[in-house]
């Protein structure tokens, strides 16, 4: 019954001659988590922003709910409505409240009535556990705070998939556990996550497949017990005991 | 406020000085008639000075924005459109410029067929445009390309378009960055507008010259020159600091 949500078949990708993708291939079925993690500068990022084409691979074929990614921008809105993302960075609107951060889309891509929008937004908002700030501006939440944010303007846009690069890594240590803690009651519920974090706790407790990088490749993969248990490759056998260390 | 009488007194102690036989402070008495008539033919040349500044200002914002569009293009040849036309008009004296627009450019467009006469007044509007618009159009690129790339990729990942993207997130937060120095470049544009003179614009520094010739007294006026001038750019650079501050506070929330 499960059906493929995101398929990459042999996704190469160039940053001129240096080559950052090599021959990436990946399925993932609707309501399925992967965990990618990796070391820096291994091209984990890269994929990620791949499937919503926040960068163009050249070779190779990237399909999100049966749709291929060309450069036709039809495809791409297409792609960009099914696909949700969640920066390192928040990048959330400074100049904004947070419930017009959240009814920006909603209103302006989708076409909803301000009113329709700002119920959505509040719906959200209480699903990340912070509804009292709905008035505020960003800069004035904490990081933690910000980043729930961030999560809540991309449900608004009711996205079938969503991506995480790295969303805990730019937060302060009390702040991480308030915003895995949301990321894993959005898994409990069912929702397709790709997310890049070398938060390993949270990737046992929800990950049905782990993605080890390494120079541009997939190097490993498997579930969290054959990749934790088992790891085969040295590579994968350093990263994680390193990683697991501390 | 407070700066402003500070930077008076120099003026006040010279007028003190008035009783000596060196001074003549009454060239530019307002208590005597013949003074009074001195004072408003100096004053009187603020308005061709606010004038052709504010036309140039105008002018100058457009035209930079303009110019720094195809500044923030991704083709290499546009950047370079950019940078030719900065670089060169940057580095054009203002003086030569202005002779070449009053003297040269009626040539060019008599060669096209064209009978498009320069006076003083449009030849220093366009001067003073020109030159500055190298300036504003950096203003505008830096003002746009400080907005992180971030931003931008957040708007798309909520599926805005190129123009939402514009609209909503990216100008609303350049224009804080770009108000306040763009209002700062006016304050250039008075100053600058002096050249003006000497194509014959009759405004302020035209005024204080011709009066000089005719009374002998050019200290006396053209200290009055100076403050007239004083008086403007503190007017207008009280104007930029309550931008700033407006803008700041904005973003604070
Ligand atoms: N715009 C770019 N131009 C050239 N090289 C780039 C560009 N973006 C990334 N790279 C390079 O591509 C490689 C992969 O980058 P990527 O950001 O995907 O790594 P990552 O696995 O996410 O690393 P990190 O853990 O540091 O985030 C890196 O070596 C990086 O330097
Ligand atoms: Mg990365």
């Amino acid at each position: 019954m499960s059906e493929t949500a995101i398929e990459l078949v042999d996704v190469n990708k160039w940053y001129g001659t240096f080559h950052v993708l090599k021959d990436i291939n990946l399925s993932i079925q609707t309501g399925e988590k992967v965990v990618i993690c990796g070391p820096s500068g291994s091209g984990k990022s890269t994929v990620v922003r791949c499937i919503n084409r926040l960068e163009e691979h050249q070779k190779g074929t990237i399909r999100v709910d049966g749709i291929e990614l060309t450069n036709d921008p039809n495809s791409v809105a297409a792609i960009r409505s099914d696909v949700g993302m969640v920066f390192q960075q928040f990048n959330l609107f400074p100049h904004l409240t947070v419930l017009e951060n959240l009814t920006l889309g909603p209103m302006k891509a989708r076409g909803l009535s301000k009113s329709e929008a700002e119920a959505k937004a509040m719906h959200y908002l209480k699903r990340v556990h912070i509804p009292d700030q709905a008035m505020k501006r960003p800069g004035q939440l904490s990081g933690g705070q910000q980043q729930r944010v961030a999560i809540a303007r991309s449900l608004c846009m009711e996205p079938k998939v969503l991506l995480f690069d790295e969303p805990t890594s730019a937060l302060d240590p009390e702040m991480i556990s308030e915003v895995l803690e949301v990321m894993v009651e959005l898994a409990q519920e069912g929702m397709t996550m790709v997310v890049v974090t070398h938060e390993m706790g949270f990737a046992r407790k929800v990950a049905d497949n782990m993605i080890f990088m390494d120079a541009g490749e997939i190097v490993e993969q498997g579930t969290p017990d054959e990749f934790f248990g088992s790891p085969r490759s040295p590579r994968c056998q350093q990263f994680l005991s390193q990683i697991l260390e501390h | 406020m407070k700066r402003f009488l500070v930077l008076l007194l120099p003026f006040l102690v010279l007028t003190g000085c008035s009783s000596s036989s060196t001074w003549g402070w009454y060239v530019i008495n307002p208590m005597t008639a013949s003074g009074w008539v001195n004072v408003k033919f100096l004053i009187s040349g603020m308005g061709d000075t606010i004038l052709i500044s504010v036309i140039a200002a105008v002018i100058s914002i457009v035209l930079g924005l303009i110019v720094a569009l195809p500044g923030l293009a991704k083709s290499r040849w546009w950047r370079m459109v950019n940078r030719v036309y900065v670089e060169l008009v940057r580095s054009i004296p203002l003086l030569p410029m202005l002779f070449w627009v009053f003297y040269g450019l009626p040539i060019i467009f008599r060669e096209m067929g064209m009978n498009v006469p320069i006076d003083p007044f449009w030849g220093a509007i366009i001067t003073l445009a020109l030159s500055d618009s190298a300036f504003t159009a950096e203003i505008y690129r830096a003002g746009i390309q400080s907005i992180a790339k971030g931003q931008t990729e957040a708007a798309q990942t909520i599926g805005l378009n190129y123009l939402q993207t514009m609209r909503y997130v990216i100008l609303p937060q350049a224009i804080r960055r770009i108000l306040p120095p763009l209002a700062n470049q006016f304050i250039y544009i008075v100053k600058m507008s002096a050249f003006a003179s000497v194509i014959g614009m009759q405004e302020l520094t035209r005024r204080a010259n011709e009066l000089v010739v005719t009374e002998y007294r050019p200290l006396e006026i053209y200290s009055l020159l100076i403050l007239e001038y004083l008086i403007l750019v503190l007017i207008i650079s009280a104007g930029v600091r309550w931008l700033e501050r407006r803008m700041g506070s904005d973003e604070r929330g």
